[in-house]
């Protein structure tokens, strides 16, 4: 009896446990699923689409290392250095100097400079009457390549140079410099090339790169500390680097009633700009257009001058003059490129004339003025080409000679051929037709690179950091693309202006440039940017809650009881 | 079956080919009372004004300083353009720019009055040649466009209010309700699709409209209905892409780009007129650029670009005149005209007045003795002129404000020889039917009409349905092109040839059922319904001068025996009402309420199966009946044992 009723609760005992068993196995098993199966199921279907981006590429590109090399070539005359040394004369040297512009960024210019004396060829051209011609001949002889630059040492009794000019620089990659006299450069070799080497140095600061406009070219990366006002007020005239631009042409005409005006623009365009445009189509493409407008009136109401009889704009007031034109300028409906707007603007008879008076209350000679990375205005006076008896309205032909010499100068300008005053002692040749000499578009090609390339990659830095930093982003196949193709071009870029080949560094960079655009810019990227954190929970929670809430609480209780179990055991074997 | 129908659509291109639009094409002759008109072409030079929206620039501003600039050997290579200055060259004999202006006011049988502003500018040059970059009188951002784009013609039109042909007539420029756009592309465009969504894309910036909203969802290419209207023998219609938005709303930023493209923009002529304010508080306004190329001399040995600028505005005589029958200028645009725009070649004013030739019933002040007659709309009308370029025209004042009183209310209107409707019938939230009435009013003709109906995709057309009939009877149409429609890709586009027997009403039905869309396609007000765009008949029409069989009439006898050839049919295009259905509409919080649903359902479910399987069963003592636990309590209290 005893027994059999011990045998009783034992085996009731044994089913309870099993039951137990079997429930903390199901909810086991049940959680097992869920976290195996469900979880995964649920990542999957609600991921972004995210392509491979190289992340680790672009941040070594973060931390820009730019070596700028340029090729010199240093040729003695006859006279220059005497038989002994010329023997002894090193066939090159290199000068390396630093540049750091800030933690991240530091620059290295590096001229590899070849010594060698002038062949018989060279010395016949130095033999010219004149240094323009000497250029010429020179020219006529080696065909320089971009970004390299010639550097001839005459005779301190050259007659090529006038009397107060040492260094003439030509119209292609050529400069001549008159050697000092034998007293100041002194007897040895290496006495002459410590005195020529800061007057080398000067002068391919004049037709390399310099510091300052590789500052300015990197201002998209590094932010330029408040120097001086003229150097920024440079550095922000030039329109940013971008693959086109657009040149418009306006002929403002306020007064339709009086004036008749024709203007050859195809012809002026033909004649003046298309040259110096052809000259610069390595860097950008651009096209040109034009157009009339009437009834365009300035923004200010000029002022009567009744000491000159004439009318006047103040400087500080030609901040006000454009807006009300821009509204009637039109934007391009076919491109994104910056617009250069050049506006020749007629005034009406009852304004004319009217001139432009500086800061210093002085009347501009050029009547002209110009807004950085906008364009330039000019204002035409026609008044006295009315004659004596004037019946209105007048026909009147706008000389295109004197327009364009204007907006040349102001094209040249915005498009950052700099022309910055030469050191004392310096003679720079006349432009050429183009309006472009061969070094001015080197000294370009350089400084466009350089900021294409600092472009490119704060764009791709920026890039990866924000798809790092917002997980929502779907990154398409094609962005991951255009991110790889612009670090290739990048690091082609970087490698080519190491290797000094600035024609194939510009093409690079400018390829780095547009992918990294067309990467930042591309609509996909904004797709599912903004889906709110709260949202997706105000969604998932009727669902997940009930169902997470059994699981947890059961997982709990497993777990409660496995310590309970435990700590009795601990006191039964204590 | 095919061979057929081959030959019915070569019929159909040489009608449509040999029909320009002759709207509006004044052959000015001499009436028998007035003088002559002559219009002068001043060769001038001249240019267009552009459109901008860029912010301005904020900057310094400097002096330019020619520095070491050099141009001596630049100008050397140009001695002629020094030499230039100061002499007064004679413009060139044959313009290469010319701009005319027109407005032509129609008073309206009801008391309203229609205002109809043409501008033309032409452009002489080869419209081949993509290259092209030097406006003068033609507005830089189209021809940007024309050039980019390779557009051979370009149609738009912004449309406000709905026209009532029965009580109007036929307008000068039909035009549907919002907006219109059709464009032919030049033969050597290879990707006509991406062209054109990205011309739409620039247009929409260009007009301020929501023409991006054109894609490939409302875009049809008719077979038949738009035929290339300037020169050029390009009738392939894969160039062809056609497009409506009956929705679109217009307004003044509509209207201020266009004024913008004006060479004299609304400072001076006509254009002057035009403010938005008196403009869009009107029963109809209508505003349109039309650009195609044209002959330039009667051989066409050159070709120029026209650009013809359009606005057509209806003011309502109780809204705007206080229920008089009397207009002037300024009580219709609270304007007058002080001068004509001096880039014009011409610039007129054309009242038609072919009702009261005399003055019988409408009076002009000031009055004018010049005279026209022209063949508009296959109608024989006289217009008076005044010719803003005469200074006389603005009289002592200097200003003219035109005075148009009528002086009774007789007359009648000359019924529209074609005019249609279209309306959705059938109920419910399933099925529906479109029926489309073609009334040809002519006493003795039938005359074919093209009927073109483009159908979003949501709209599924039955199209064994399709019934034409009229007085009754089946009406077969002779050539029928059918597209059906692919779901989120394209629409159906029908169209038919179909003859319009006399005083006869055609009556075109097709079935169809409403689709279901998803959430996310419906439009931000989906209770308002979903707009159909008009559906468009193109036809000739035989003309009013033609069916006058009237020989009382002063005409020389030898000239009324046959039908003019020239007179006898006109082209017209009408345009029915855009229709609105309502589309089965779900509650927009459905699915979050479906979401907690079905979680709530599911969480049940899975909760009650998940304590089933969880949960362990134990034996458990029954407990002790309530009497005996009162037993128990009892005998506690006591001290005996429990039971």
């Amino acid at each position: 009896m005893v027994h059999k009723l011990c045998l009783k609760t034992f085996s009731l005992l044994f089913v309870c446990l099993s039951e137990r068993r079997r429930g903390q196995i199901a909810a086991l098993s049940i959680a097992a699923v869920v976290i195996i199966v469900g979880v995964p199921l649920w990542w999957r279907t609600t991921e972004t689409y995210r392509a491979w981006l190289p992340v680790s590429q672009i941040n070594a590109l973060s931390n820009l290392q730019l070596q700028l090399s340029a090729d010199v070539e240093v040729v003695f005359a006859r006279g220059t250095v005497t038989p002994e040394q010329q023997k002894k004369v090193p066939v090159t040297q290199t000068w390396d100097e630093k540049h750091a512009v800030n933690e991240d960024t530091s620059l290295n210019y590096r001229y590899e400079v070849k010594y060698r004396t002038a062949t018989v060829m060279e010395e016949d051209a130095l033999n010219q009457p004149t240094a323009a011609a000497a250029d010429l001949s020179l020219h006529t002889l080696s065909e320089s390549w971009c970004g390299s630059l010639g550097v001839y040492v005459i005779p301190e009794s050259s007659s090529l140079l006038p009397e107060d000019v040492d260094v003439y620089i030509g119209q292609r990659r050529t400069a001549l410099l008159r050697i000092g006299s034998q007293v100041k450069v002194g007897r040895t070799l290496e006495q002459l090339l410590t005195h020529l080497k800061p007057r080398l140095k000067q002068v391919l600061q004049v037709m390399s790169f310099s510091r300052t406009d590789i500052t300015a070219a990197l201002s998209d990366r590094v932010r330029v500390s408040p120097g001086n006002q003229e150097s920024i007020a440079d550095s922000m005239r030039a329109f940013k680097s971008s693959p086109g631009y657009e040149i418009t042409f306006s002929l403002l005409n306020p007064d339709p009633k009086s004036h008749r005006l024709h203007w050859d623009i195809e012809g002026g365009v033909e004649t003046y700009i298309q040259p110096l445009l052809t000259k610069l189509a390595p860097l950008a493409n651009f096209s040109i257009d034009s157009q009339i407008l009437y009834y365009a009136m300035l923004g200010v109401n000029p002022r009567f001058d009744s000491s000159s009889s004439a009318y006047t704009l103040n400087a500080d007031s030609l901040a006000h003059v454009i807006n009300p034109v821009e509204a009637r300028l039109g934007s391009n409906a076919a491109s994104s490129n910056p617009v250069l707007n050049f506006l020749l603007y007629v005034p009406d008879a009852q304004h004319s004339p009217l001139h432009i008076h500086n800061y210093n209350k002085q009347e501009v000679p050029t009547n002209a003025f110009h807004s950085p990375r906008w364009g330039g205005i000019m204002i035409y006076n026609v008044d006295d080409l009315y004659g004596p008896e004037v019946t209105f309205p007048v026909d009147i032909d706008i000389s295109m000679a004197r327009v364009m010499g204007v907006f040349l100068a102001q094209l040249r300008l915005l498009l950052g051929v700099q022309s910055s005053t030469p050191p004392p002692g310096f003679m720079v040749a006349p432009c050429s037709s183009a309006g472009l000499a061969d070094w001015e578009l080197d000294r370009l090609m350089w400084s466009r690179s350089v900021e294409n390339i600092a472009t490119a990659t704060t764009t791709i830095t920026s890039l990866a950091q924000l798809l790092d930093q917002i997980g929502n982003i779907v990154i398409n196949d094609n962005i991951a693309e255009q991110v790889s193709s612009a670090v290739t071009s990048l690091q082609l870029a970087v490698a080519e202006l190491e290797a000094g080949n600035l024609g194939f560094a510009l093409q690079y960079s400018k390829e780095a440039f547009s992918a990294s655009e067309r990467a930042f810019f591309d609509p996909s990227l904004l797709h599912l940017l903004y889906f709110p954190d709260d949202q997706k929970f105000a969604i998932y929670i009727p669902l997940f809650l009930p169902m997470c809430v059994p699981i947890l609480l059961s997982l709990l209780k497993i777990l409660t009881e496995l310590r309970q179990r435990r700590r009795d055991k601990k006191a039964k074997n204590a | 079956m095919a061979a057929h129908r081959r030959r019915c659509s070569v019929v159909l291109l040489s009608i449509f080919s040999l029909s320009l639009i002759n709207v509006a094409h004044s052959q000015e002759t001499t009436a028998p009372a007035g003088q002559y008109v002559s219009a002068s072409v001043d060769p001038q030079t001249e240019t267009a004004e552009k459109k901008a929206e860029q912010p301005a620039a904020e900057g310094r501003w400097e002096e330019t300083e020619v520095g070491n600039m050099d141009l001596g050997d630049a100008a050397t290579e140009t001695p002629d353009s020094l030499s230039h200055e100061n002499v007064f060259s004679p413009s060139v004999s044959e313009p290469k720019h010319d701009f005319r202006e027109e407005l032509v006011i129609r008073p309206l049988h009801s008391g309203d009055i229609y205002a109809s502003f043409q501008f033309r500018t032409l452009w002489k040059t080869n419209f081949r040649e993509n290259k092209v970059s030097h406006y003068r009188l033609f507005p830089k951002s189209l021809g940007q466009v024309i050039s980019k784009f390779s557009v051979r013609e370009l149609h738009i039109s912004f449309t406000q209010g709905y026209w009532r042909t029965m009580q109007w007539g036929q307008p000068y420029q039909p035009a549907p309700p919002g907006t219109e756009l059709w464009v032919w592309f030049q033969d050597s465009v290879t990707d006509v699709d991406g062209t054109w969504k990205k011309l739409t894309n620039v247009l929409s910036g260009i007009f301020c409209a929501s023409l991006n909203f054109i894609d490939s969802t409302n875009t049809v290419q008719p077979s038949a209905s738009f035929k290339p209207l300037g020169v050029g023998n390009a009738t392939d219609h894969r160039f062809l892409r056609y497009a409506t938005l009956p929705r679109e709303i217009v307004c003044t930023e509509n209207l201020t780009p266009w004024k913008k493209l004006l060479p004299c923009g609304s400072t001076a002529g006509l254009a002057v007129l035009l403010k938005s304010e008196k403009l869009f508080h009107s029963s109809f306004h209508s505003q349109a650029v039309h650009i195609r190329p044209i002959c330039h001399d009667w051989e066409c040995k050159a070709t120029s670009w026209e650009l013809r600028q359009t606005v057509n505005v209806v003011f309502d005589r109780h809204i705007s005149a206080q229920g008089k029958r009397e207009w002037s200028l300024f009580k219709m645009f609270s304007r007058t005209l002080t001068e004509a725009c001096p880039l014009a070649s011409s610039s007129k004013i054309y009242v038609d007045i072919t009702d009261s030739p005399q003055g019988e019933q409408l009076e002009l002040s000031p009055p004018t003795s010049l005279l026209s007659q022209a063949v508009a709309l296959g109608d024989r009308r006289t217009f008076s002129v005044y010719d803003l370029k005469q200074q006389s025209t603005f009289g002592m004042t200097h200003s003219l404000n035109l005075l148009i009183r009528w002086k009774s209310n007789e007359g009648d209107m000359l019924r529209p020889l074609l005019h249609a409707e279209r309306y959705v019938a059938g109920y419910g939230l399933h099925m529906g039917e479109i029926h489309t009435l073609m009334y040809n009013n002519h006493p003795y003709r039938s005359f074919p009409v093209l009927l073109l109906e483009s159908v979003p995709w949501y709209l599924r057309l039955y199209i064994h349905t399709l019934t034409v009939t009229s007085k009754g009877k089946d009406n077969k149409p002779s050539y029928i092109h059918y597209q059906p429609s692919k779901d989120r890709v394209r629409p159906h586009l029908l169209e038919m040839l179909i003859q319009l027997p006399p005083i006869s009403v055609t009556e075109v039905t097709v079935q169809f059922e409403r689709a279901l869309l998803k959430w996310t396609e419906y439009t931000p007000d989906p209770n308002h319904g979903f707009y159909v765009g008009s559906s468009v008949i193109s036809s000739l029409v035989p003309s009013i001068v033609a069916m006058d069989t009237n020989m009382t009439q002063e005409r020389p006898l030898f000239s009324s025996f046959f039908p003019n050839k020239e007179e006898s049919t006109y082209f017209t295009r009408v345009y029915t009402e855009p229709l609105l259905v309502n589309l089965p509409t779900p509650d927009f919080s459905m699915p979050y309420n479906v979401i907690c649903l079905t979680c709530t359902v599911v969480a049940v479910g899975y909760g009650s199966l998940y304590n089933l399987l969880t949960r362990s069963f134990q034996v458990e003592e029954p407990s002790p009946g309530l009497a005996k636990r009162i037993a128990n309590v009892i005998r506690k209290m006591r001290g005996v044992p429990p039971l």
